[in-house]
């Protein structure tokens, strides 16, 4: 497929995601959407334009491998796996609804698609770095893309992986940071400054580039681009908007837990288009 | 490093059965794989190191990441076997432990080393008397506490034959073998050690020697001891606990940990809902005092004439 089709295809699975996955927060009046927003475009880049993988089979040894460390934005990764084709649309509409497959941190166990378990902060990398050794070890050549957002940096595990991918060469082994610049309760520079992100993962021994995290076109660059013969693990610092997408949502940490009213709601899908 | 307990004929490290049962699985099977935290020399997998040195993942002093580690390990088809001080492992890792490991099901084998108070006068810091309390209330951890070096080999075979994750929980104290005839490892079912009429002590891991000899002391003072080893703590034998319970009407539980939310804690949660009888936890009552592992052993009772004095106790509390 030609790139300019590949970003339009992108496109349009990221926008419906976006209206798909605020649904669902509206619905149960509960989710993550701000990190949802910031993390569409990065998310339905990988499931539609980079990685190899067959929804019907879920286990497939030579599928590549993503992993949502921040597991909260449930609302992006439950509609890509949907939208992937893991499992029928009506699923969502269960989402958080007592005994539902779809809780709102995901489960390997509930759902296909979902490689591990994540929720706590700080456990992705780690385990994307495990699935990645594993397929060394076994000179496997699927890669494992690893999502974590940028506020979760503070969590001290993801630094020890970063050491030991660094340190172990592990060139199969992607991570996207969604550098919303937001957390929970504030900005990440104001909380527990993060910059210079790049240089820092640079002196782990990792290649770091920094990417616009809605720009489909470039997030299909760096993304797609092998990683065999490197030498070095990849990590791709994309610069994003929290909310982006929605006017009254976009940069506003409030959203991060945030969930819409009736008005809202009609505001958003208007400008979701 | 702490001072190594005394050498004993007869008494052996277990942690050589461990790796050398390791070793033999996984020249057989190629998915076996081994993460430790700078840990070769403790675990002594220097011989698993030379023989597949790639299938060796050493991530330094890093207890979170090389618990994830292994949950990724398992994503991608391996059997890994996770092992690291049991202070670490599980104090540090309890929150990968619970969400990678055990509410994920992945296959992963954790293996707690030099466990109990097996690093004497290093402190509470580097002991690990609070694990079970901490992995037993995770459904899908089976929980394995090998008494001898036979068991040990055992349980690691049985591990690594199971699908699902198992803490197996190893000490550095060399323990003498049990000795008992035409032994089967069943995980998950008591053994009985030795048969008695009027009180049952319950030990597991480098406890249940203790066990039999307090009940041989027993024996002397007319009083028939019944003696189990609870090998696997998680899940319980609630069977061979009922049978406790009702033929014998009184329980010792011994076990190198606190008693709270261990061994003994596991019992009387049973007994409490099932089949109330006196109830005597031999252990650790919180931080110990400084000391030797022999002298820790000594000064907490948890010694032959302690279980004897603890099985009184349980038979005055008979009605």
């Amino acid at each position: 497929m030609l790139k300019n089709d590949t970003v339009q295809t992108i496109r349009e699975k990221a926008l419906w995601m976006r209206r798909r996955a605020f649904k669902m927060v509206y619905d149960a009046q509960l989710g993550h959407p701000g990190g949802d927003f910031s993390a569409i475009d990065i998310i339905a880049t990988l499931y539609f334009g980079v990685m190899r993988y067959d929804a019907t089979k879920p286990a497939l040894e030579s599928r590549d491998r993503f992993i949502m460390s921040k597991g909260h934005a449930t609302g992006a990764l439950y509609t890509a796996l949907c939208a992937a084709g893991y499992y029928p649309e009506d699923w969502l509409d269960t989402y958080m609804q007592p005994n539902s497959r779809l809780n709102g941190h995901p489960n390997r166990n509930y759902l296909p698609g979902v490689e591990t378990n994540t929720g706590p902060l700080g456990h992705g990398l780690p385990v994307g770095l495990g699935i990645a050794i594993a397929a060394q070890i076994s000179e496997q050549a699927h890669r494992t893309f690893v999502l974590t957002g940028d506020g979760e940096l503070q969590e001290g595990s993801n630094w020890e992986a970063a050491m030991t991918a660094g340190h172990r060469k592990v060139e199969n082994l992607t991570l996207i940071v969604d550098r919303n610049r937001l957390q929970q309760g504030m900005g990440t520079e104001e909380t527990n400054g993060l910059d210079p992100l790049d240089e820092k993962f640079r002196a782990f021994g990792w290649e770091a580039l920094m990417v616009d995290g809605h720009d489909i076109g470039a997030l299909l660059d760096v993304l797609a681009t092998p990683r065999m013969g490197r030498g070095r693990p990849l990590c791709v610092i994309a610069n994003t908007v929290k909310g982006k997408g929605v006017s009254f949502m976009e940069n506003k940490a409030s959203w991060h837990h945030g969930v819409p009213n009736a008005e809202q709601y009609g505001i958003a899908l208007e400008e979701l288009v | 490093m702490a001072a190594p307990a005394k050498k004993q004929e007869g008494f052996h490290d277990c942690r050589d059965a461990w790796a050398r049962t390791l070793e033999d699985l996984a020249a057989r099977d190629p998915r076996i794989v081994a993460v430790v935290n700078d840990s070769v020399g403790s675990s002594k997998l220097g011989g698993f190191q030379k023989a597949f040195p790639e299938r060796l993942v050493n991530v330094g002093i890093a207890e979170q990441n090389m618990v994830g580690v292994g949950a990724g390990l398992a994503n991608g088809g391996k059997i890994p076997f996770v092992s690291a001080a049991a202070c670490f492992l599980t104090a540090r890792a309890l929150e990968q432990i619970k969400a990678d490991i055990a509410y994920a099901r992945f296959n992963v084998k954790l293996v707690g080393q030099s466990s109990g108070v097996a690093y004497g006068e290093l402190g509470p810091t580097h002991h690990s008397i609070e694990d079970f309390a901490w992995l037993r209330p995770l459904d899908a951890v089976t929980v394995i506490v090998p008494s001898d070096a036979w068991e040990t080999a055992e349980a690691v075979k049985w591990a690594a034959a199971h699908e699902g994750p198992v803490y197996l929980r190893l000490s550095r104290m060399p323990v003498p073998d049990l000795d008992i005839k035409n032994r089967i490892f069943r995980h998950g079912k008591a053994e009985l050690v030795r048969d008695g009429s009027d009180v049952t002590v319950i030990g597991c891991g480098t406890t249940v020697h203790l066990a039999r000899q307090a009940a041989e002391k027993l024996q002397g003072e007319g009083i028939s001891a019944r003696v189990l080893n609870m090998a696997t703590l998680n899940p319980l034998d609630e069977e061979a606990l009922a049978a406790a319970a009702g033929d014998t009407g009184a329980i010792v539980t011994v076990e190198e940990a606190n008693i709270r939310g261990g061994l003994g804690g596991a019992v009387a949660e049973y007994t409490a809902g099932h089949q109330p009888v006196p109830v005597e936890r031999v252990g650790f009552p919180g931080f110990v005092v400084t000391g030797s592992v022999d002298f820790l052993f000594e000064h907490y009772g948890i010694t032959a004439d302690g279980i004897a004095a603890a099985a009184r106790r349980a038979l005055a509390r008979k009605r």
